[in-house]
C-alpha cells in the first residue's frame, strides 16, 4: 500500500525534524485529543451505538469518561514523567552524572480493537503521544461506524505531520505490518497477536501485546451472594460480555450454584428489567458472525440454559444467559466466549478451582469472589494472571496507577497513566564522566597486577558507597 | 523425547511445584552461585584463557567481580524487590488494597555469548533466580572450554532440575527454540536475535534481545586529548575488541586526526608493551572465522598504528586505520575485533547526521569538555546508552539500565531491572464485598440523574495522599448514605 508508506515517511520525517520533543507540543496535541473527545461526544456516542447498540452510560462511562481521565492524568504529569532520572551510583562513579531518561522510540503503530473502539485506540494513543512519539493510528474496521469517525477526526484536532489514521481489513494491515515501525502496540487475538510478532521480528521491532482469554472467576467460602451476584453481572454483561477482561466462567460448589442462580436472575432483572432487549441499558454483538458463532457455542454446549438463551438474529441480540453443567471439555471451555454467555462449573474446593485454573492458558485477570481473606489469598499465591480483583470485575483496570496488561498467553506489556508513557519510552542511560581523576582510572589499564585488582573490587562495589 | 525438550519439561515440572515462590529458597541458590564463583576462579579463569587468550586478572577484572557484584546487590534488595508495590488510589478505592505484586514468569532460557561467556550468561540467571524462575542456560559453544566448565560445574552448586545447563551448537539451540518458555534472554548479533523473535512469536513468548552494533565515538578537538585516548584506547582494546560495548568506530574532525593517531599509539605501547603478541594482557581472537573475518574488514582503507597478524595464534595487534569513510568495508558491520577506524568529519554536525544515518547503536560514546555539546549529542540521537568522556564503565552502574534500542536490542537488565524484566507485575485490587450501596452508581438502569453523579465519582480523580484520610472515609460514607437514600428507595 503505497500510501501508507508514504503516511509512514511522512510521521518519520516529522520525528526527525524533532517537533514531537518539547513538552509543549505533547501537551498541546495531548489537549486537543480532549477537545475531539469533549467538542464531539454525541457523534461518537452515536457511532458507538451504531457498532454495538452500546447504551449512552456504558460508552460514557468505558469510552469517553476513561479515556478524558487518562488524557487528564497525563496531562498533568507529564513534566514529571519526563524529568530524567537521577540513579545511585558506586565509589567508582561518585562524581559522575548517572541518569535515565525517557526518550521517544520514533514512529510507532497502534492497531485498536472492535469492542472498545476508541478507548483501545486512545488510551494507548495517550501514552505514545505523552512519550513524544509519532502514532500510525489503525482502528478496527469491524466497528465500521467509529472507525469512520475517528478517520474524519483526528486529522482535524492532531498535527496531521505526527499521527496519521490508516484504514482497512485484514489485507492492508498484513501489509502496514511490512513497514518497518519503532514500536507496535496490538489489542487483539492470540492468533493476530502471532503474525505480528512474527512481522515485527523482521525489523527487531518491540512490540505490546493485549491479549485476552478466558478470565475464571472463583467463588468460595462464606460470601455475601447478593453482592456478589451483582458485581458479577454488571462485569459480566457489560457490553453483552465483549470485554477482555469479563469473567469467562465461574467456578463455586454446587451448593454456591445453587445459591447464586437466584441472586444472578434478581440482579438481571433489576438492572435490565424483565425483557433485557428492550432495556436501553443492554448491549449488542457486534457483528452477525460473532452472533452466529455465539449462538452456535449454545447449541453445541453439552450444559443447561437455565437463564436467558433468547436471541434476535436481525437485532444481533443475544439474551444475558447462564449455562450450568458445563465440563470442562465442554465446547464453551474452548476459547475465550466474548458474549453474554456464563458457564457455571462446579468444582468442589478452592484447592481443586485453583489446579482447574492452572491447567489453562494465564488469563488476563483473574476474579475471586469471597468474604474470607485466606481464600482470597490462596487463590492470589497460586495462580498467576495479568491482573488480579477480588470480589468485583473490570474495575481493576480503570485505576491508572495500576499497570494493564497480560502474562503468558494473555499477553506481553503493560499501559495506562506512567505505564503507557514508559512502555512507549526508551530508557536511556546516561553517564557523563569528569576529566579529573584519571591516575584513579590508571587502576584498570593493563599491565594487570593483584593490587589494582583489589583496589578496584573496593571501589565499584555498591557497598562501598555507605562509608562515604 | 530430546535432551532439550527434557531438561525444558524437567524445569517445568520442578517450576510447578512452587519452591522457587519462597525468597529462602532463591537466597540459597544465590549464594551458592556466589560461592561457585569464588571457589571455582581459577578454573573459570582457565577456561577463559584457553577460549580467548585472556589473562586471569583479565578475566576477574570483567567477568566475575561484576557477577559478584550483582549476586551481592539481588542478596542484599531481593526482599524489597520481591514485596508487594502499593500504588496511589482514588477516591474509589480509598478502603480497598491496591498494589503490584511481582511474581516469577516460569521457566526461563537463557542464551548466553562467547565474548564475555561468564558474565553474559550469568548476570541473566542471576535476574531470573532472583525473579523466582526455573531457567535453562544455553552457553555459547564458541567459547567451548567455558561451556564445557560450565556444564560440567554449574549443576554441582544449583538445583539440577531448576536449572540446567544445555550445551550445544546451532541445531541444539534450535531445539531449545522450538520449546515453549516464558521468557527468552537472548545475547549476540541481530541476525540470529530476528531467528529468537520469530521463534519466540509462536508461543508469544516475551525476549529481551541484547544485541550489538557499531557504537560511535565522537572526540571533540577542544577536549583533553591525551586522557580521552587513553581511555579510548583501553575500551577498545579490552577482550581484543570483542565487547559489545566496545567503541566501534571513531569521529573526529581532521585536524586532530594525527593527534589522535599519535596518542592512541603511546597508549597501545603503554598498555600492552612493544609486542602485544607475547604480552600476558592483551587476548586472542575467538577463532580462525572470526579472525578471518576481521582481518578482510582491512581491505581498502589505510593502517595507522598495527596491522600484524598471526593467523596461527588468532592473533591481530591493536590496530588503528585513519581517514576511513562511511562506505569502506570496517563501516559495513560492527567489527568486534581490535580495528579502531578513524573517521573525520567537519565538526558535530556532521558527525550527529552520520550517526543517525545508521542504526541505533548499543551505546553512543561523546569526549567533549563542553556540556552543551554533550547535552545536543544526547538530544539529537538515540542509542541504548549514552557516555560521556570514559569507555564502558556505565556497564559497572547497576542502577543503569543495560540494553539497547531499535537494531541494538529491546528490554534491559542489571541490577533491580534484571529482577523486574523477568517478573511479571500483577496488578492487585482487593475488595470486599461491603458498600455495595457505592457500587450502585454504575448498575443499570441509568437516569440521567444517575449519570451525572456517576460521572462525577467513578472516574474523578482525586488526589487522595494530599487528602485526610479521615476527612475522606467521612466523605465516602455520606457519599454511600446519600447514593442509598437517592437512587435505592
Amino acid at each position: 500500500m503505497d500510501s501508507h508508506r508514504q503516511a509512514v515517511d511522512r510521521l518519520r520525517s516529522a520525528f526527525h525534524s524533532g517537533v514531537t520533543l518539547p513538552e509543549k507540543f505533547r501537551r498541546t496535541q495531548l489537549t486537543n485529543l480532549m477537545s475531539m473527545i469533549k467538542e464531539n461526544e454525541e457523534q461518537i456516542l452515536t457511532a458507538l451505538h451504531k457498532d454495538l447498540g452500546k447504551p449512552k452510560f456504558e460508552a460514557i462511562l468505558s469510552e469517553i469518561d476513561i479515556v478524558l481521565n487518562e488524557l487528564h492524568y497525563a496531562i498533568s504529569n507529564l513534566t514529571s514523567w519526563m524529568q530524567p532520572e537521577y540513579v545511585s551510583k558506586n565509589l567508582a562513579t561518585k562524581l559522575d552524572d548517572c541518569s535515565v531518561r525517557r526518550e521517544p522510540f520514533g514512529v510507532v503503530l497502534i492497531i485498536g480493537a472492535w469492542n472498545y473502539p476508541l478507548q483501545l485506540l486512545t488510551l494507548p494513543m495517550v501514552g505514545a503521544i505523552a512519550a513524544g512519539n509519532c502514532v500510525v493510528i489503525k482502528p478496527s474496521e469491524v466497528s465500521a461506524a467509529t472507525d469512520s469517525l475517528i478517520a474524519e477526526l483526528i486529522p482535524k484536532y492532531l498535527s496531521q505531520d505526527c499521527y496519521a489514521v490508516v484504514r482497512g481489513g485484514a489485507e492492508e494491515t498484513k501489509a502496514l505490518l511490512q513497514i518497518r515501525f519503532d514500536h507496535i502496540f496490538y489489542t487483539g487475538s492470540q492468533s493476530v497477536a502471532r503474525s505480528i510478532m512474527q512481522a515485527a521480528s523482521v525489523h527487531l521491532t518491540p512490540v505490546t501485546l493485549e491479549l485476552g482469554g478466558k478470565c475464571p472467576g472463583l467463588i468460595y467460602g462464606r460470601i455475601n451472594i447478593t453482592a456478589a451476584a451483582r458485581r458479577l453481572v454488571w462485569a459480566k454483561f457489560f457490553n453483552a460480555g465483549q470485554s477482555c477482561v469479563a469473567p469467562d466462567y465461574l467456578l463455586c460448589t454446587a451448593a454456591t450454584r445453587d445459591a447464586l442462580l437466584p441472586a444472578l436472575s434478581q440482579a438481571l432483572e433489576d438492572f435490565y428489567g424483565k425483557e433485557p432487549q428492550k432495556s436501553p441499558d443492554m448491549s449488542r454483538i457486534v457483528s452477525l458472525r460473532h452472533w452466529s458463532r455465539l449462538i452456535e457455542l449454545l447449541g453445541k454446549t453439552s450444559g443447561k440454559v437455565v437463564v436467558g438463551g433468547e436471541r434476535d438474529q436481525e437485532d444481533k441480540y443475544i439474551a444475558p444467559t447462564v449455562v450450568v453443567d458445563v465440563a470442562e471439555d465442554d465446547v464453551l471451555m474452548k476459547e475465550e466466549i466474548f458474549g453474554p454467555i456464563l458457564p457455571i462449573i462446579t468444582v468442589e474446593s478452592v484447592e481443586k478451582g485453583i489446579d482447574f485454573v492452572n491447567r489453562k492458558e494465564k488469563p488476563l485477570a483473574l476474579y475471586v469472589f469471597s468474604d474470607e481473606s485466606s481464600v482470597v489469598k490462596t487463590v492470589l499465591e497460586k495462580t498467576s494472571s495479568g491482573g488480579f480483583c477480588s470480589n468485583d470485575g473490570i474495575v481493576h483496570m480503570t485505576l491508572p496507577t495500576l499497570p494493564f496488561g497480560g502474562v503468558g498467553a494473555s499477553g506481553w506489556g503493560s499501559y495506562h497513566g506512567r505505564w503507557g508513557f514508559e512502555t512507549f519510552s526508551h530508557r536511556r542511560a546516561c553517564m557523563l564522566r569528569g576529566w579529573a581523576l584519571e591516575r584513579l582510572n590508571g587502576l584498570r589499564y593493563p599491565p594487570y597486577s593483584e593490587d589494582k585488582l583489589s583496589w578496584l573490587r573496593w571501589t565499584t562495589s555498591p557497598k562501598s558507597c555507605t562509608l562515604m | 523425547m530430546s535432551r532439550e525438550q527434557l531438561a525444558v519439561q524437567r524445569a517445568r515440572k520442578s517450576f510447578h511445584t512452587g519452591k522457587t515462590k519462597p525468597l529462602e529458597h532463591r537466597i540459597h541458590q544465590l549464594r551458592s552461585l556466589l560461592r561457585f564463583v569464588h571457589e571455582r576462579q581459577k578454573e573459570i579463569a582457565d577456561a577463559v584463557k584457553k577460549d580467548l587468550g585472556k589473562s586471569e586478572y583479565a578475566t576477574e577484572l570483567f567477568e566475575t567481580i561484576g557477577l559478584e557484584g550483582e549476586i551481592n546487590l539481588a542478596l542484599e534488595n531481593l526482599a524489597e524487590w520481591a514485596a508487594p508495590r502499593p500504588v496511589e488510589k482514588n477516591l474509589l478505592t480509598i478502603l480497598d488494597e491496591v498494589y503490584i505484586q511481582p511474581e516469577p514468569l516460569g521457566v526461563v532460557l537463557i542464551i548466553g555469548a562467547w565474548n564475555y561467556p561468564w558474565a553474559v550468561t550469568l548476570q541473566p540467571l542471576i535476574g531470573a533466580i532472583a525473579a523466582g524462575n526455573a531457567a535453562v542456560i544455553k552457553p555459547s559453544e564458541i567459547s567451548s572450554h567455558s561451556a564445557k566448565l560450565m556444564e560440567e560445574l554449574l549443576p554441582q552448586y544449583l538445583d539440577k532440575d531448576l536449572y540446567p545447563v544445555v550445551t550445544g551448537g546451532v541445531s541444539e539451540t534450535q531445539e531449545l527454540l522450538k520449546q515453549r518458555f516464558d521468557h527468552i534472554f537472548y545475547t549476540g548479533n541481530s541476525t540470529v536475535g530476528k531467528l529468537v523473535m520469530e521463534a519466540a512469536a509462536r508461543h508469544l513468548t516475551p525476549v529481551t534481545l541484547e544485541l550489538g552494533g557499531k557504537s560511535p565515538c565522537y572526540i571533540d578537538k577542544d577536549c583533553d586529548i591525551t586522557v580521552a585516548c587513553r581511555r579510548i584506547t583501553w575500551g577498545k582494546f579490552v577482550n581484543v575488541g570483542q565487547t559489545c560495548i566496545a567503541p566501534d568506530y571513531i569521529l573526529c574532525e581532521a585536524s586532530i586526526q594525527s593527534r589522535v593517531v599519535e596518542e592512541i599509539k603511546k597508549c597501545i605501547k603503554e598498555f600492552y608493551t612493544d609486542n602485544p603478541k607475547t604480552f600476558e594482557d592483551y587476548g586472542r581472537m575467538v577463532n580462525q572465522r572470526h579472525l578471518k573475518r576481521v582481518v578482510a574488514l582491512m581491505e581498502g582503507s589505510t593502517i595507522a598504528v598495527g596491522g600484524e597478524v598471526d593467523e596461527s595464534q588468532c592473533y591481530i595487534a591493536p590496530t588503528v586505520l585513519k581517514d576511513v569513510t562511511g562506505e569502506s568495508k570496517l563501516m559495513q558491520e560492527e567489527i568486534f575485533g581490535p580495528l579502531l577506524p578513524i573517521i573525520t568529519v567537519s565538526g558535530v554536525d556532521e558527525a550527529i547526521e552520520f550517526i543517525n544515518d545508521r542504526e541505533k547503536p548499543l551505546v553512543i560514546y561523546v569526549f567533549a569538555d563542553n556540556n552543551k555539546l554533550i547535552k545536543r549529542v544526547i538530544a539529537e540521537t538515540s542509542s541504548g546508552a549514552l557516555l560521556a568522556n570514559d569507555c564502558l564503565v556505565h556497564f559497572t552502574v547497576s542502577a543503569l539500565p543495560f540494553g539497547g534500542v531499535g537494531n541494538s536490542g529491546m528490554g534491559c537488565y542489571h541490577g533491580r531491572h534484571s529482577f523486574d524484566r523477568l517478573s511479571h507485575l500483577r496488578s492487585c485490587l482487593i475488595k470486599q464485598l461491603k458498600m455495595e450501596g457505592v457500587n450502585s452508581m454504575r448498575y443499570p438502569p441509568h437516569t440521567a440523574k444517575k449519570m451525572s453523579w456517576a460521572r462525577f465519582f467513578l472516574l474523578k480523580q482525586f488526589n487522595v495522599s494530599r487528602m485526610r484520610h479521615l476527612a475522606l472515609l467521612a466523605m465516602l460514607a455520606g457519599l454511600a448514605a446519600f447514593v442509598v437514600q437517592r437512587f435505592l428507595r
